[in-house]
């Protein structure tokens, strides 16, 4: 059985996919990846996953462009220029009027 | 230290070294990569414990670890029968890890009571490490248990834990003679 | 070539990714195979060489050492097995074509160690050839394969660090182990020259092509020599060929390797070719029953 080895490297990180083991029940899975990803202390902690435990997810559609729940839905570039060139004309009309009253 | 502390530590790292010497001739030929993976963990592990052990009786002694592992005649080794015995047999292997690792639990146990603090700790630190060697030997234990090989592996090498440790068998000086051979090449004191 | 295969070369050659579960041409997951089990299989024959003086070592250091450098190339292998697997051809095949001489292992696991000097030459020039390949690996456009290659990148690098201290301390002892060392270097100038492969042209390369290699054969041989004559040079230590030199262009120079002699031991014909496939043979013989016990799978 395969068996899929998620390795830690330091407490705060996430835990990543980092390779696996072929066992034939939990207890040689443990040590074989206890030995494979962890001989040297380099990991502070595994999951490992039988492979058929593993559900893969990677088809994803967007056909619809849903981009209003994304950063890139939101072009300010041209509002805040306009904003900005209309809040400096209205400041300088005012201090035109300012100066003539 | 006693005489007889450092009698008792050099039995246990003799028996360390040539068992591990042996257990590091699996690597690169056990039966699955994985296994010879974590085999020759212990069998390093099992290297680093006598050396540790050589270490403290070399201090007392003003000689070296190194000196106390290779420098010595075979006949002064004080290692167990049943660790000298080149076993290239799967489950006799297994069935000496086995053996060996609940024998020298309770040896162990002994050490870590001992009125020496420096030998208790350190009989503590290996007692840890072995507790890996421990639960390894166990899923060998129940993966082989019934096979008529192991039974017969077991009933064959279990008298050996009583043999004594002054007489040894050939296999302890063929084992000696590799094991020597290049630091023997260069004068005493070389630098490897 | 068909549309599909054109779009996936256009994809790798430009960087894209490739993972076990996306489609590939039949002639990228063939060549990928083949190149990928051949460097597990090197791995495991390479151990061979080694083990020996595992037994041998004359200090309690050094055991442990070199214990844990060939602990590490079976653990590779075990990595690179298990890549090819996932590709679809079984470990126990792999090792079936291994032994049976199909499949091929580089060149430099074909040769006898005679004594501790080929210890440190192999640990330090022998691993430094391979991880200059490696390094170049690490872009290879198969992403299973590039992530193992890291693994094996950092693992590695103690080994060239254990090779250099082996070799460091003999050229600082006596007379006889100098003459190891030199002795050793000698013997094994000539695989070390041929290991990155005959100068085939990198757009000539189907490894290259796809992207599964990126770097040309003779620029990983330039690679190694640049890297690592000045630090033979500045031991005292010479090298076996006269006409070694580096060019005002800053090329490497030197006599043009046996590439017959690479043909005829990669292809089973080496001084300890067929002893160490021998090995390997009664080695997996007389462990089969265990396999059928603990993989339930076809020993």
């Amino acid at each position: 059985m395969i068996y899929e080895v998620f390795r830690q490297e330091r407490k705060g990180q996430p835990l990543q996919h980092a390779g696996s083991v072929e066992a034939p029940d939990r207890a040689f899975a443990d040590v074989y990846a206890r030995e494979q990803y962890g001989r040297r202390g380099e990991s502070t902690s595994l999951w490992i996953v039988p492979r058929d435990a593993v559900i893969e997810i990677d088809d994803f559609v967007d056909e619809l462009n849903r981009n209003y729940h994304r950063v890139d839905g939101y072009s300010l570039k041209e509002k805040l220029k306009e904003a900005r060139e209309r809040a400096a004309s209205a400041k300088s009309a005012d201090a035109f009027s300012a100066g003539k009253g | 230290m006693e005489e007889e502390v450092q009698k008792t530590l050099l039995e246990i790292a003799d028996d360390e070294l040539i068992l591990g010497w042996r257990d590091s001739e699996w690597t690169g030929i056990a039966p699955v990569l994985e296994e010879d993976v974590a085999f020759s963990s212990i069998a390093q592990n099992e290297i680093g414990h006598a050396r540790a052990l050589y270490e403290l009786v070399a201090r007392e002694r003003g000689t070296t670890a190194d000196a106390l592992a290779f420098d010595r005649a075979p006949d002064e080794y004080r290692n167990s029968r049943l660790v000298e015995l080149r076993l290239l047999d799967w489950e006799k292997t297994i069935a000496r890890h086995w053996l060996y690792e609940q024998a020298d639990a309770e040896r162990l146990e002994r050490l870590k009571q001992s009125g020496d603090a420096e030998v208790a700790g350190l009989a503590a630190k290996i007692d840890r490490e072995e507790a890996y060697h421990r639960m390894h030997a166990k899923m060998w234990f129940d993966r082989l248990e019934g096979q008529p090989r192991f039974t017969a592996a077991l009933e064959e090498l279990r008298p050996l834990l009583d043999e004594g440790r002054e007489e040894h068998t050939p296999e302890l000086g063929e084992l000696w003679e590799e094991m020597t051979m290049v630091r023997r090449s260069q004068p005493a004191g070389t630098k490897w | 070539m068909t549309e599909r295969e054109q779009a996936f070369l256009e994809y790798v050659q430009s960087g894209g990714q490739v993972e076990a579960s996306d489609w590939m041409p039949d002639d990228y997951r063939a060549k990928l195979v083949k190149f990928i089990e051949m460097h597990g299989n090197s791995e495991l024959m390479g151990v061979l060489p080694e083990r020996e003086w595992i037994l041998r070592a004359p200090t309690l250091q050094r055991k442990l050492a070199l214990t844990a450098k060939v602990q590490d190339e079976v653990g590779h292998s075990q990595l690179i097995y298990r890549v090819v697997e996932d590709l679809g051809k079984p470990r126990e095949q792999c090792l079936d074509d291994l032994i049976s001489g199909k499949a091929k292992f580089h060149n430099v696991f074909h040769y006898p160690t005679k004594t501790w000097g080929d210890v440190g030459v192999i640990a330090w020039l022998v691993d430094a050839a391979a991880i200059i390949s490696q390094k170049a690996l690490l872009k290879c456009s198969y992403s299973p394969y590039a992530r193992i290659m890291k693994k094996i990148c950092w693992e590695e690098s103690f080994h060239i660090l254990h090779g250099r201290d082996v070799v460091l301390t003999m050229m600082n002892g006596t007379d006889e182990q100098r003459e190891l060392v030199q002795e050793a270097l000698n013997r094994w100038w000539g695989p070390l020259m041929q290991f990155h492969g005959n100068p085939i042209p990198k757009d000539e390369d189907p490894m290259y092509i796809w992207r599964i290699k990126s770097q040309g054969n003779e620029e990983a041989r330039q690679q190694f020599l640049d890297g690592y004559v000045p630090q033979i040079w500045e031991l005292g230590l010479t090298v076996p060929d006269p006409k070694l030199r580096k060019s005002d262009d800053g090329v490497w120079e030197y006599t043009e390797p046996d590439w017959d002699e690479l043909r005829s031991v990669v292809t089973g014909h080496g001084p300890k070719s067929q002893d160490r496939l021998d090995l390997r043979r009664r080695a997996r013989e007389n462990t089969s029953w265990v396999r059928s016990i603990v993989l339930a799978r076809a020993a």
